[in-house]
């Protein structure tokens, strides 16, 4: 099991093979659909600071809003990761991101840009919502909640302990290629 | 990390007593157009939300117990088993997406369809202003979003299928039918070239390897199948999903089918893409088919792909208006 704290370095993501176990620490910052499309096409500035080295997690999560205005997570599994795959690579490279945490893994394109910038694809279990909301100790701040609405805003948490797989690495490596195509081999035998 | 987590679910009486109906609640049956469904219904869904049906939990535990302890798919699987104790202690959704919300209504003569819809709208915007349900309804091209679970335009979110039928008691079911696993479901048209499928079970079975196999673990593996042959593009589809509906490891009523698809859920599972298609040998926890009617031209195979946190269940109001849930 390897501890990890962000913000990350080049070289702690470059050591990280496709397998390891991980617990992430520190900050995170969620985005899925509506700001992955806004990232690439309008690369804003100021999600520079909040962005680098940073770790972005597709959740959409469900949410409280407490009395005192503060909020808390009830709920923050990841989504379907390849739904960002037109725009993950170029939101890694823009923003110097050092890991993507989702489900499902994501392609070609993505892994590339891993290799490019040097970052991971980490794998949460998909459905474990309450599990994973209990490893987030707070929320930090939310920006373009009124614009994009709660499941798609930048949520930017702090995350204790927030259990990770490493399935796709900086150098190329992708269990769910590997997957893939085992299944597509013997999809063929019992097709045949 | 091997050691197997055993689903203890809280009792039934501790979840009577979370029950926001008050002790004793009964509906008026003998008032069947003056019904108001808007608590109970409520409750259907802080549970549907909350906690898995036990045969849902039957089978991850079973396909937990075949994977090798320790393994990423063991470990996984015990981490859906302990996700399952947590949303259920505390109440808490099990998934942050809480889905589409699709009910299921069957009714006696002279109850109110259009009391009915409103009154489950209501249940619907209660349970997401208790952080319950997430608001999932967003509208297409701007994206969004109306922040209470309702269609911003029309009327058609969360869905709703009525029937009359001839008994005197009320079944309301709900599918809390998560985005992801939407995503990865699949029409086809038989005949496919590309796959060598043609109009004949064989040619279905293809269908579903080819379904599953492009899924992964995208629509958070071990998925549980509904599977309609035949029907049109509408009738096929919405028959497909009720059909996740029925419970694991019952039987299918027609032979033939029940025989399909304990036959294909083997071989599903012989895929190797395992639980969030990490690997393993759980890729589906069930199969649930049925034969159709079909246009002479037609031969369609709808293909519901449910995620493994199954959120479905039924209230039922009996004829002298008491009420019980499944789950």
């Amino acid at each position: 099991m390897i501890r990890l704290t962000t913000p990350l370095t080049e070289e702690a993501i470059r050591q990280l093979k496709v397998g390891d176990e991980v617990l992430l620490n520190g900050n995170v910052v969620l985005s899925r659909d509506m700001g992955h499309k806004f990232m690439k096409e309008q690369k804003p500035e100021w999600l520079k600071p909040i962005l680098e080295n940073m770790v972005i997690y597709h959740c959409g999560p469900v949410v409280r809003k407490n009395a005192d205005g503060s909020w808390t997570f009830v709920a923050a599994g990841p989504t379907t990761s390849i739904r960002e795959e037109p725009y993950q690579a170029d939101v890694i490279e823009t923003y110097k991101v050092r890991g993507v945490i989702g489900k499902g893994g994501m392609g070609k394109k993505t892994s590339e840009g891993l290799q490019k910038t040097g970052a991971v694809y980490l794998h949460a279990t998909g459905g474990a919502g309450s599990l994973l909301a209990e490893r987030v100790k707070r929320v930090v701040d939310v920006k373009m909640l009124e614009e994009f609405g709660s499941p798609e805003a930048f949520w930017i948490i702090e995350v204790e302990d927030f259990p990770l797989v490493v399935t796709m690495d900086s150098h190329g490596g992708s269990l769910h290629e590997i997957v893939a195509q085992q299944s597509q081999d013997r999809a063929k035998a019992l097709m045949a | 990390m091997s050691e197997c987590v055993v689903p203890t679910l809280t009792s039934a009486e501790v979840v009577a007593s979370k029950s926001l109906l008050p002790q004793g609640w009964k509906a008026d049956m003998s008032n069947l157009a003056g019904l108001d469904l808007t608590l109970c219904a409520t409750e259907l869904l802080r549970r549907t939300t909350s906690r898995l049906p036990q045969d849902v939990i039957d089978a991850l535990v079973k396909g937990r117990d075949a994977e090798e302890p320790g393994s990423r798919a063991f470990n996984t699987l015990n981490d859906m088993v302990r996700n399952i104790i947590l949303a259920d202690g505390n109440v808490s959704p099990l998934c942050q997406d809480t889905g589409s919300i699709i009910f299921w209504v069957r009714h006696p003569f002279g109850f109110s369809q259009r009391a009915a819809r409103k009154q489950l709208r209501a249940a619907v915007m209660e349970a997401t202003k208790r952080s319950w349900l997430r608001p999932n309804c967003v509208e297409s091209l701007s994206g969004k979003n109306s922040g209470t679970n309702m269609d911003p335009f029309h009327d058609h979110h969360p869905a709703f299928h009525f029937e009359e039928w001839d008994q005197a008691h009320i079944e309301v079911s709900v599918m809390q039918k998560g985005g992801g696993s939407e995503n990865v479901g699949a029409q086809y048209r038989l005949p496919d070239a590309a796959l060598g499928a043609g109009r004949d079970i064989k040619g279905v079975r293809k269908c579903i390897i080819d379904a599953v196999v492009k899924a992964q673990g995208q629509g958070c593996s071990p998925g549980i199948l509904g599977v309609s042959i035949g029907g049109d593009r509408v009738t096929g589809w919405e028959r497909a999903k009720e059909l996740v509906l029925r419970k694991l490891g019952t039987a299918n009523p027609d032979p033939k089918m029940d025989a399909f698809e304990k036959e294909l859920t083997r071989d599903l599972n012989t895929l190797g893409i395992g639980p969030m298609g990490y690997g393993g040998a759980t890729t589906v926890l069930g199969v649930s088919a049925e034969e159709m009617y079909r246009h002479p031209a037609s031969f369609y195979v709808s293909i519901a792909y449910m995620c493994w946190s199954s959120r479905r269940g039924t209230l039922t109001l009996a004829a002298d208006g008491q009420p019980s849930y499944d789950l």
